[in-house]
């Protein structure tokens, strides 16, 4: 199972290493991520395996969203199959 | 991989445009509940209600927050329960009391299908239960009724018409402290379908099996922010286009959450309802979409034929992207729930009149109408039997939702609260109906029906 977890915001240094980290503290592992800055947001999407997440993906989105409340960006993480029956045929 | 636009695309639509699943609705058969005796039938009931459905809310609730779609709704749809009352016999409110004991056990927002079949003619039990919805949806919060007196294929039953006209008002005089919610509770339909997932008007129909997993989306503000984008001189054709590929997204997200649901209930997926179905928030608006092909305000001229595409368009985008599509199907237009429709009746723009032309190319009926108080019975008879005709004639849902504010005047207003909003009351044609609703009998079946 994967996850996607998006994060926008003010470009800033660190948003990725802080994310990453994140990540790695209840055992995702980042398997792609884009970036970009659209002006100066900073838009970037990562994929994440979460099969072996230390909590359930639902408090996993709950504590991402607090994380990103604390740095000024907004976080969401969503199942994958979200954006895969919305976009792909 | 998927592309950071569309990711944010979907995160748009969920964050900025209202975009929600309105409710997943768990279809129950209580035809195997039924016992000649009235106790034992509703403790039958109670059991399998409340055995099938106590994850539902708990499932949905787990859904919404693993893949970060809202959804709004809950509910459950059962058997009319007329058909357990022929059976039984006794006081019908023992099963309203029972349903809500059961929505109250499992958590739901409604609980539909206090309702009666009657296009052709009233069998046992149902006249009984027609009396009794006033009374049942006075004692009640969460169960929902309706009445189907009318079908392409059957004509429309005048008697049940006519009866209709005088529960709608009481339903209304005896919630009349509780700004008459009883009558924004009960629906009478022509053509009702028996897989509809929307409330008030949900029922199990006794051709669908013993239990199933009904889903009915939504997205008006979806629609409309994309029609917003759109260069003013687009032609039609082409924002009929835009309509179809932002519905077929929509649906596409129904789909998943109706599939996620059944799994994880053991439940088997029905439908996908791809209702345009507007919330009293902002930006969640029919009426806007209507606007922002070009139309001053909703309910000018222009509005029925702009209603009719949007109608067709939603459907034509969704019914690729779902497995089955059913329920109502189109665009809803009910007034007290649509921020843009409660805007145009203010200010005078729409009126009954252009309402009831719009019944014929919307999914359901007038809906969500609040009249003055003082309409007759009889004139409520005679809008019910008018919509019917134009559901009969046009082999179509459509359906009669309104109001009467007890003790208000046009100018005045009505608040429901939460979905179901706050409209002013609206002027009505109080010419008499009087001697053609008394007729009663029934207008037979038009040609339409002899499709053999």
């Amino acid at each position: 199972m994967k996850a996607v977890v998006s994060v926008i915001g003010k470009d800033m240094t660190g948003i990725l290493a802080r994310v990453s980290q994140e990540c790695a503290q209840q055992n995702a592992n980042v398997l792609e991520v884009s970036q970009t800055l659209l002006q100066d947001m900073f838009a970037m999407i990562m994929l994440i395996d979460i099969e072996h997440l230390h909590m359930p993906l639902s408090d996993f989105a709950a504590h991402m969203e607090r994380v990103g409340k604390d740095s000024g960006l907004v976080i969401h993480v969503m199942h994958e199959d979200i954006f895969h029956a919305m976009h792909k045929i | 991989m998927l592309s950071i636009h569309e990711v944010l695309e979907t995160i748009k639509m969920i964050d900025e445009e209202c975009l929600d699943v309105r409710t997943i609705t768990m279809g129950i058969s209580l035809l195997d509940c039924a016992d000649a005796d009235i106790g034992k039938s509703c403790e039958k009931i109670y059991d399998k209600i409340t055995r099938l459905a106590k994850d539902l809310v708990s499932c949905g609730e787990q859904i919404e927050k693993e893949y970060g779609i809202p959804i709004i709704n809950k509910r459950i749809s059962v058997t009319p329960i007329a058909m357990l009352l022929a059976v039984s016999g006794g006081d019908p409110i023992l099963y309203a009391q029972t349903l809500e004991r059961c929505a109250r056990e499992v958590g739901v927002n409604f609980i539909g299908g206090y309702s009666a079949l009657v296009q052709k003619g009233f069998s046992a039990g149902d006249k009984e239960l027609m009396l009794s919805i006033p009374e049942a949806l006075e004692k009640t919060d969460h169960v929902c009724a309706s009445v189907n007196v009318g079908s392409t294929k059957a004509g429309i039953n005048m008697d049940a018409v006519k009866l209709m006209g005088e529960i709608v008002k009481e339903s209304a005089q005896r919630t009349k402290d509780r700004d008459c919610i009883g009558a924004a509770k009960l629906v009478v339909f022509c053509n009702a379908p028996e897989d509809n997932p929307f409330m008030a008007g949900a029922f199990h129909g006794v051709g669908e099996a013993d239990c199933v997993i009904n889903v009915g989306v939504s997205g008006p503000g979806v629609v409309r922010a994309v029609l917003a984008k759109a260069d003013k001189d687009l032609p039609m054709n082409e924002i009929a286009d835009l309509i179809k590929r932002t519905a077929f997204k929509i649906t596409r997200m129904g789909q998943l959450v109706g599939s996620l649901a059944s799994k994880r209930l053991g439940v088997p997926f029905g439908i996908v309802d791809l209702s345009l179905a507007p919330t009293p928030e902002v930006g969640d608006s029919v009426a806007h979409i209507l606007e922002e092909m070009g139309l001053e305000n909703c309910g000018g001229y222009g509005t029925t034929a702009c209603l009719a595409m949007l109608n067709d368009a939603v459907k034509k985008g969704g019914v690729m992207a779902s497995s089955s599509v059913g329920g109502l199907s189109g665009a809803f237009i009910p007034v007290s729930e649509d921020a843009g429709m409660i805007a145009a009746a203010k200010g005078g723009h729409l009126c009954l009149e252009k309402l009831e032309a719009m019944t014929a190319v919307c999914s359901v009926g007038l809906d969500m109408i609040v009249i003055p108080g003082d309409t007759s019975s009889e004139i409520i008879s005679g809008m019910i039997a008018d919509e019917a005709a134009i559901g009969m004639v046009n082999s179509k849902t459509t359906a009669v939702r309104v109001i009467p504010a007890i003790g208000k005047q046009v100018g005045d207003e009505l608040s429901f609260g939460g979905l179901l909003g706050s409209g002013p009351v609206m002027r009505v044609n109080t010419s008499s109906c009087k001697v053609m609703v008394d007729r009663g009998g029934r207008i037979p079946a038009p040609l339409q029906s002899l499709k053999n």
